[in-house]
C-alpha cells in the first residue's frame, strides 16, 4: 500500500476512465437528470455516498463470504441484491430522520440500485483487486478508494453536463438534436476532451 | 399465430429498446467497437431477456407486489450468471472482450423494464414472444450502432476489410466516438418519427 498506487486509482477512476465518459456506467442517470446543476448536484452527492458504501459492504462480502466458500460465480447475485436492500435501507432511514434531507436526495436513491456505475464499482474492485481469488494486501482500502473516486468522477462529468446544457437552453437548436440527441453529442466531445488526460503516465 | 407474430414485431421497429424507448444506453455504447462484440452482447442479453420474461410471467401470481423489484431482479442475476458462466467456458475470447459489461446485464434496464411493464402482467406465451422481439430488437440495434463504428473507426466488418485505401478515422473506435453514433442516430430517427406523423 502506497500512496503512488492511491494516486493511480484518482487519476484513472476521476479523468483516465472517468465512469461516464469512457465506461459508459450510470449514462441513464447521467442523460435524465443533467438539465439543472442543482438536481444534478444532488444526484451525484447520493452515487458518491452509494458507490463507496457498497465498495466497503461488496469487499467484505466478496472477501470473508464469497471466497472462503468458493462462491465467486454468485458475485452478481449477491453483490445486487446486498447493494439493492442497502440503497432500500438508507431511503428509509432519511425518510424517518431528516424529511429535509429526503426531499434533496431521497428521491434519487431507488434510482441509484440500478444505477450501473455502483454494481460497476463493485465488479471493478472484484476483478482489480482480487488475483486468483486471494485479496491484494491493502486491496480494502484501495476498493474504498475507488469507490469514492468513481463517485467523485461521476460529479465531475455530471457538473460539467448540467453547467453545459443550462446554457443551451438559451440557444437555437434544431429540433430533431433537442434533448438527448444533444446531449449524447455533448457528452462526446466533452469525453475527447477527456482523452487529453491519456497523457499522463506514473 | 398473427398475434404472437406482433408481439415478437413489436420490439424490432415500433418500440425499439434502443431507438424509441433508450433503455439500455451503457452496454450498447460500450461494447460496439466491433460487430462480433455487438451480435456477442446481443444473444448474451436476448436469453436473458427471454428467460427472465419467461420465469417472471410464471410467477406473476406468486410474487407480492411490495416486494417485486428484488424478486425480479434475482430472477434476471440468476440468468446473468448462468449466460456468465456459459460464456467463460466456450467463448473466453468474447467474455475477455465483453468484460464487466456481461454482469452488468442484470442492470440493464430493458431486461428489469420489460419485466415490470410486460412480463408481470401477460401470459407466458406473450412474455416470451416479447421477450424475444425486444432481445431481438436490441441486437438489430447493437448491430448497426458497432457496423458503423468498425466501418468508420478500423475501415473493417467483422474483421473484414471492405475498402482498399480507406483511412480510418480512429475517434469513432473510442469513447466518445460511441456517444456520437448514438447522438446522430437518436436524431435521425426522431426526424423520421416526426416524418410519419
Amino acid at each position: 500500500m502506497n500512496a503512488a498506487q492511491f494516486l493511480t486509482i484518482f487519476i484513472s477512476a476521476v479523468f483516465l476512465y472517468n465512469v461516464i465518459l469512457s465506461r459508459f456506467l450510470g449514462l441513464c442517470s447521467f442523460i435524465a437528470i443533467s438539465k439543472e446543476t442543482k438536481p444534478a448536484l444532488a444526484m451525484s452527492l447520493s452515487v458518491m455516498f452509494v458507490t463507496t458504501m457498497s465498495s466497503i459492504i461488496t469487499w467484505f462480502i466478496y472477501r470473508f463470504l464469497l471466497i472462503p466458500f468458493g462462491l465467486t460465480y454468485l458475485r452478481t447475485i449477491s453483490f445486487i441484491l446486498v447493494i439493492a436492500t442497502f440503497v432500500q435501507f438508507v431511503e428509509m432511514v432519511t425518510r424517518k430522520i431528516s424529511p429535509p434531507m429526503y426531499r434533496f436526495f431521497g428521491i434519487y436513491l431507488p434510482l441509484i440500485t440500478v444505477n450501473c456505475a455502483v454494481l460497476g464499482v463493485a465488479v471493478l474492485n472484484s476483478d482489480m483487486f482480487f488475483v486468483n481469488a486471494k485479496s491484494m494486501p491493502g486491496s480494502f482500502y484501495y476498493s474504498t478508494f475507488q469507490g469514492i473516486c468513481v463517485g467523485l468522477g461521476y460529479t465531475l462529468a455530471m457538473l460539467l453536463m448540467s453547467g453545459i446544457r443550462e446554457r443551451l437552453d438559451l440557444c437555437n437548436i434544431p429540433k430533431a438534436v433537442k434533448d438527448f440527441p444533444l446531449a449524447f453529442i455533448i457528452a462526446s466531445i466533452m469525453s475527447l476532451s477527456f482523452l487529453g488526460f491519456n497523457g499522463f503516465k506514473f | 399465430m398473427k398475434k404472437y407474430f406482433n408481439e415478437f414485431l413489436k420490439g424490432i421497429i415500433r418500440e425499439n429498446p434502443t431507438f424509441v424507448l433508450a433503455l439500455g444506453l451503457c452496454p450498447t455504447l460500450a461494447v460496439s467497437v466491433s460487430v462480433i462484440n455487438g451480435i456477442g452482447m446481443g444473444i448474451a442479453a436476448t436469453f436473458v431477456l427471454l428467460g427472465s420474461n419467461i420465469i417472471i410471467s410464471l410467477l406473476k401470481n406468486f410474487i407480492p407486489d411490495r416486494i417485486r423489484i428484488p424478486c425480479f431482479i434475482v430472477v434476471i442475476a440468476t440468468f446473468v450468471t448462468i449466460t456468465e458462466m456459459t460464456m467463460k467456458a466456450y467463448n473466453p475470447v468474447l467474455n475477455r472482450a465483453l468484460g464487466i459489461y456481461v454482469p452488468l446485464i442484470v442492470v440493464n434496464c430493458i431486461v428489469l423494464g420489460r419485466a415490470e411493464a410486460y412480463a408481470q402482467k401477460s401470459s407466458v406465451i406473450n412474455s416470451l414472444f416479447d421477450g424475444l422481439g425486444m432481445g431481438v430488437g436490441f441486437t438489430l440495434a447493437l448491430i448497426l450502432i458497432s457496423g458503423i463504428r468498425e466501418f468508420l473507426g478500423a475501415g473493417t466488418l467483422l474483421g473484414y476489410s471492405l475498402v482498399k485505401g480507406f483511412e480510418p478515422a480512429f475517434v469513432l473506435g473510442m469513447p466518445s466516438g460511441a456517444l456520437l453514433v448514438i447522438g446522430l442516430l437518436l436524431g435521425f430517427f426522431n426526424i423520421l418519427k416526426a416524418r410519419k406523423v
